[in-house]
């Protein structure tokens, strides 16, 4: 048995390199680059951020976002710290009630390839800057993509999300993003569900099936009662004529 | 009408269906009767819940048409023919461009019968023709014949034609008897009888390819004409017989200047094709009999001349299909110039210089033909007169005097119905169709027998407005209102106010004996404007309602009466309207204000138009030029210091201007122009984008959300209403736990569609939108669905219904967001600091029906439960309680649940004929359902327009707040009273029985 692993490997190393080859003959007319970039599939776009006192949009690079397309996209995100004159422009701009904005640019998640994935245009989004700041930069960044894979829009929250105007005194708390981020794609909604309620009718009469008193039809249970009624119905009409034409009260 | 005894019989039908099943079926039959056994399960469940769970509303016997009403229209007029052929008969004939074809009562100018057919191209009515009791149409461009017998508007008979685009159709008659119809097609012409229909001949007209055949013409002689024309070249002209459809006769004369017979082209005396040619300012003959040139006979030479730019128009007349027509016609030489003329031994006799003269006609009656002409007598009035057609002599007494509506259009076309008196001499009475497609019947001398406004066909857009305070109620507001100016002059103002009181209760008082006098019949209480006020419960309201044709109406919702109408001739055709109520008439003195904004669809540019809506004067507030094409338009809660809302359009500088704009309302803007935001959408590139205000009212963009357009479209996009009342924040669960409801009034429902229309790959996408943020709440694919979407969105929940490709079925699905068990900010809900999703609930549902409109019932303060009205496209307005859209509905039920009142979860929904607001009275083609809220927190007062106009009153959780109408005053009152002695007596009673015993 010894021998033989030493003899399989051999086996199966050569039909690999016969297949390798075959493969590599295959792809002479590709360029490497591709294939690493469709298998690894991940690829990053920059998110920008803008906070101005006079609220002209200027928008700055936040940090880069790497996205992994597929059937279920993931993303992370690694961003650089705020620098000094930035953290006292975003107190000023909060002091002020401004915004802070982000934005994105529009990609498809699905493309192959780079030129394919970048369009024309950016989503933004907003939150109040003073909401920034009093929440120590802890924001929920969420991006949302539609059914075939293209971004349609982001969104940013911070929490918590009310402006107290509470100061920040520590700059420190002003220096790292504490950002949380996700890829949201479309539900599907629910259709009528028709499977699950006849499953269930189905169960409940076979319970009914197994209870004998269920089994009897309705006259054979309440002939009684039917018989009762008809008498007493008899009797009444014959006691007296009913008034024809008396108006129905509701 | 009551049903409620309907409910006792339902489980006995559950118990007899569950009898097991004893013999055996082949394999593939067994499932299918397993799956018919489950289906009825699923029914009667569905029964079981709805006895358990709904309530009851119907409409009973005698209320019918007490809180309801309903008006008919049939639309525009394209053809109209009064019923001659017996000289009592009270019919006129209308076939209309919403494919209408309908019998109104000359006498009353109500409907006798209507049909009303496919909507489109496909039920577009190209010709009328009417003999005797028969009305012939052609449909469909030429799809379908049609007979209908015009007494009871039975069909008689209907065939289908070959295919081809239809031309032109004639009545065919011979030796004084009308038997059969043509019908000119592209290519060929056919021939059919006129008692059932049935095909005589068919024949292909020659050259067709290269000859345009336009016209088809029978003058009563065995022979059948198609008149072709082969553009600026010459004239062909093809004659059939009759009998056969064999050609007889093939005529060609020069004619390069002729493109299009119909326009300028007709028959007159014995087969004279007239034409007349603006370019030579001609007219040109051609005597089908005997063949020649066109002889030209300049106008010029006959002393007439042509109005500059004017193209001339000739109008003829034949009577009597079976006979040629008259040799008299008219020739139109400028917009109010007519002339009437003669054709006489070939040469051209004029007989009447008509100036000026609006519309013309020809009627005639037995052997009489006669002309009416229209002439403008001063700005309000014209006059009709009628002219002898044989000699041109003006009738004597036969002046009718048409009284024009300032707030009307122009008349339009001329209806003449000409009847023989006692004295042989002719009589008439006319019917005028005007701009604004109003229907007027007149008869001498001026009296207006009914007017139908038939632009109420095409409603647009409608809002309802409160009524006013009556006069005294009004000084007791103002007395309020005012500024106080010291102690002396506010007694003064309340004596005085106290007086005014006092001299209205005995005016009402020597009213009520005065009337109490009179018979009963003879008390009117007609609506007018003048006596117009509210009513105590609010009930009484003022639609204001919008026609495509830029008619505006004022009608009374309690009886249906226009009260006032306005109309706008200076809207394009293509205008899209919105209309916005920005000053209610709580505000007195100062009147009530509504904002029509018109926009023309191209090019965007908009007007205003600002009217008082309870009188439909226009306002003396002159509206803000708008010189840039406008994007938005959104009302603002803010008021200025009269009271009115302001309203804010934003035009595509991305600009903002207000109106009112006065200093007041600029300074609150400025105040408030950060919090204010509005968004854009722009389907054309699938982008939804959100602005904020700056305090110079320019704008900045703040959010955009893009949604590729190869992927889906955005089909629409709703909001809240901003009058909507939510009352209970929240909905208490079976453990006594409260469930609070994501009530965020900035949500928008984005409706998309996939431009895939593949039924495996087509999907309705439904997006929930922060308006103000741009965050989307909700986003949710409904795939293998279909349009047409219709939404509605309202508290907290979300409604849409749409066909579903792969089960081929409508569904509705609901959408419902929570925030779960705790509120994150009680007292105020900000956008801007929401940070936490809603938890969404949705759930599905089979709708049996396809429907045409949905809107949800809205009541004063939001505690009556909400109802959904559909309108259905078979006519009825159907209105399902919210609680069966539900997702929380549970798939088994618990004890929870039932403590909750959770209907189980049914796949399908069923249509109860209980739930028909409307019992009878059909609404053809709803196209919208306005709902507003009353006075009454249990009532929703709704309109439902279409072609027809339908109102009526709902009580979604029944009339709580109400006591019946049949309420017994009476017993409670005398129980009461009963009640009251008896323990007077007994306590007498008891006093005198203590005395005897102390005595004892």
């Amino acid at each position: 048995m010894a021998r033989l692993i030493p003899f399989k490997v051999a086996v199966v190393s050569t039909v690999l390199f016969v297949v390798c080859t075959n493969i590599v003959c295959c792809n002479n007319g590709r360029k490497v680059g591709d294939v690493l970039d469709t298998e690894f599939s991940g690829f990053s776009v920059p998110l920008e951020h803008s906070f101005e006192v006079d609220d002209v949009a200027k928008f700055r690079v936040r940090g880069a976002l790497v996205l992994k397309a597929g059937r279920e996209p993931s993303v992370s995100l690694s961003q650089n710290q705020l620098s000094e004159e930035d953290r006292a422009k975003l107190k000023e701009v909060a002091a002020v009630d401004g915004l802070y904005r982000i934005r994105v640019p529009r990609v498809f998640l699905q493309a192959d390839r780079q030129t394919e994935r970048q369009m024309e245009g950016y989503l933004t989004a907003f939150v109040r800057a003073c909401a920034m700041v009093e929440s120590h930069l802890s924001d929920v960044i969420t991006l949302h993509s539609d059914v075939s894979g293209y971004l349609i829009g982001v969104s940013i929250v911070t929490i918590p999300g009310a402006c107290r105007g509470t100061e920040v005194e520590d700059e420190v708390d002003l220096e790292v993003f504490n950002t949380t981020l996700s890829v949201m794609a479309p539900v599907n909604a629910p259709g009528p569900e028709t499977a699950l309620f006849l499953e269930r009718m189905e169960q409940e009469s076979e319970k009914k099936g197994k209870n004998p008193q269920e089994q009897k039809s309705f006259f054979a249970k309440y002939w009684y009662l039917i018989l009762g009624g008809a008498i007493f119905l008899m009797a009444t009409n014959s006691a007296q004529p009913p008034a024809g034409g008396g108006r129905e009260q509701s | 009408m009551n049903l409620s005894n309907l409910y006792g019989a339902a489980p006995l039908s559950h118990k007899t269906k569950n009898k097991p099943v004893n013999f055996r079926l082949p394999p593939c039959l067994e499932e299918q009767a397993k799956a018919a056994a489950a289906m009825a399960k699923l029914i009667l469940l569905c029964l079981k819940c709805i006895i358990l769970y709904s309530t009851v509303e119907a409409v009973f016997e005698d209320q019918v048409g007490k809180f309801d009403w309903r008006q008919q229209y049939v639309g525009k007029v394209r053809f109209s023919h009064f019923d001659t052929h017996l000289q009592s008969s009270k019919k006129v004939l209308l076939a209309t461009e919403n494919n209408v074809f309908a019998a109104l009562n000359s006498r009353t100018g109500e409907l006798l019968w209507r049909h009303v057919d496919k909507t489109g191209p496909e039920g577009n009515i190209d010709a009328l023709l009417q003999h005797g009791q028969d009305a012939v149409l052609v449909v469909g461009n030429g799809r379908l014949l049609r007979s209908w017998e015009t007494n009871v508007g039975g069909l008689n008979w209907e065939v289908v034609l070959d295919s081809g685009s239809f031309q032109s159709a004639c009545l065919v008659g011979q030796q004084d008897t009308v038997k059969h119809v043509a019908v000119l097609k592209k290519s060929v012409i056919s021939l059919h009888y006129l008692s059932n229909g049935h095909q005589k001949w068919i024949e292909n007209l020659p050259e067709s390819e290269t000859v345009d055949y336009q016209g088809v013409y029978s003058g009563g002689n065995g022979e059948v004409y198609a008149l072709g024309v082969v553009p600026h070249s010459h004239i062909a002209v093809v004659g059939y017989s009759l009998e056969d459809g064999e050609i007889i006769k093939q005529i060609s004369a020069e004619a390069p200047w002729l493109s299009n017979i119909q326009a300028s082209c007709v028959m007159i005396s014995q087969g004279m094709l007239t034409c007349v040619d603006s370019a030579t300012v001609s007219l040109y003959m051609l005597d089908l009999h005997v063949q020649s040139q066109m002889t030209q006979i300049p106008l010029q030479s006959l002393g007439f001349e042509v109005a500059p730019g004017f193209q001339p128009v000739l109008v003829s007349t034949q009577p009597n299909p079976a006979r040629q027509p008259l040799s008299e016609f008219f020739l139109q030489l400028g917009p109010e110039h007519y002339l009437l003329l003669q054709l006489n031994n070939g040469q051209i006799v004029t007989l009447r210089d008509l100036k000026p003269a609006m519309l013309v006609s020809f009627a005639t009656t037995g052997e009489k033909t006669v002309a009416a002409v229209m002439s403008p007598k001063n700005k309000t009035a014209s006059t009709v007169n009628l002219y002898s057609a044989e000699s041109g002599r003006r009738l004597l007494d036969t002046t009718l005097i048409f009284t024009m509506d300032p707030n009307g259009g122009k008349p339009e076309k001329l209806y003449v119905q000409a009847f023989l008196k006692k004295d042989d001499s002719v009589g008439y009475r006319v019917m005028v169709q005007t701009e604004d497609q109003t229907l007027t019947f007149i008869q001498q001398p001026g009296r207006v027998m009914w007017t139908r406004e038939e632009a109420l066909s095409d409603v647009v857009t409608m809002e309802m407005v409160d009524l006013p305070l009556t006069g005294t109620q009004a000084e007791l507001e103002g007395e309020f209102g005012k500024k106080a100016d010291g102690l002396m002059s506010m007694v003064l103002k309340r004596l005085s106010s106290q007086l005014i009181l006092l001299q209205a209760w005995i005016a009402h008082l020597w009213k009520l004996f005065y009337d109490a006098r009179k018979p009963r019949s003879q008390v009117k209480n007609d609506v007018t404007i003048e006596n117009l006020s509210r009513d105590e419960f609010n009930l009484q309201k003022m639609m204001v309602m919008v026609t495509a044709s830029g008619k505006l109406f004022g009608i009374d919702s309690k009886t249906g009466s226009i009260l006032w109408r306005h109309y706008l001739d200076n809207v394009p055709s293509n205008a899209a309207f919105k209309l916005m109520v920005q000053r209610t008439t709580a505000h007195f003195p100062h009147p009530p204000q509504c904002t029509l904004l018109i926009k023309d669809k191209d090019t965007g540019l908009a007007t205003l138009h600002v009217f008082n809506p309870i009188f439909g004067k226009k306002s003396h507030v002159t509206p803000p030029a708008l010189p840039h094409p406008i994007l938005q338009s959104l009302m603002l809660p803010l008021m200025d210091q009269d009271y009115a809302k302001v309203l804010l359009l934003v035009d595509d500088q991305y600009k903002v201007s207000a109106f009112p704009s006065t200093k007041n309302v600029l300074q609150q803007l400025q105040e408030l122009a950060s919090s204010i935001f509005f968004y854009l959408v722009d389907s054309s590139q699938g982008r939804l984008s959100g602005y904020r205000l700056r305090t110079d009212l320019s704008t900045e963009l703040i959010w955009e959300v893009v949604i590729p357009t190869e992927v889906q479209t955005i089909i629409s996009v709703k909001g809240k209403r901003p009058n909507e009342h939510v009352h209970s924040q929240g909905r208490v669960m079976g453990d006594r736990s409260v469930l609070y409801k994501y009530l965020n009034p900035n949500l928008l429902a984005v409706v998309t569609e996939s431009t895939d229309l593949h039924q495996e790959r087509s999907f309705v996408g439904i997006l929930l939108i922060d308006g103000v943020t741009g965050r989307i709440i909700h986003e949710a694919v409904q795939r293998k669905a279909r349009g047409p979407v219709h939404v509605v969105h309202s508290e907290n929940w979300v409604v849409y219904e749409y066909w579903s490709t792969k089960s081929r079925r409508n569904e509705f699905s609901v959408i419902e967001l929570y925030e779960g068990m705790e509120l994150y900010n009680s007292t105020v809900f900000s956008s801007l600091d929401r940070p936490h999703a809603p938890q969404v609930l949705q759930q599905s549902y089979i709708f049996p029906s396809s429907i045409s409109t949905l809107e949800a019932t809205l009541t004063e303060k939001g505690i009556t439960s909400r109802h959904l009205l559909i309108g259905l496209p078979s006519g009825g307005i159907l209105s399902l309680p919210k609680m069966f859209l539900d997702p929380r509905r549970p798939e088994i039920v618990s004890e929870q649940s039932r403590e909750e009142n959770l209907i189980p979860y049914a796949p399908e929904l069923l249509i109860r004929t209980e739930w028909f607001i409307n019992y009878n009275q059909t609404v053809s083609r709803v196209r919208g359902i306005y709902t507003a809220p009353s006075g009454l927190e249990s009532t929703c007062l709704v309109v439902a327009y279409g072609l027809d106009i339908y109102q009526t009153r709902v009580y979604p959780s029944k009339q709580f707040d109400v006591l019946k109408d049949d309420y017994d005053y009476m017993l409670i009152s005398s129980v009461l009273f009963a009640l009251f002695f008896a323990t007077m007596i007994s306590k007498r009673l008891a006093e005198v029985k203590l005395l005897n015993r102390a005595w004892r």
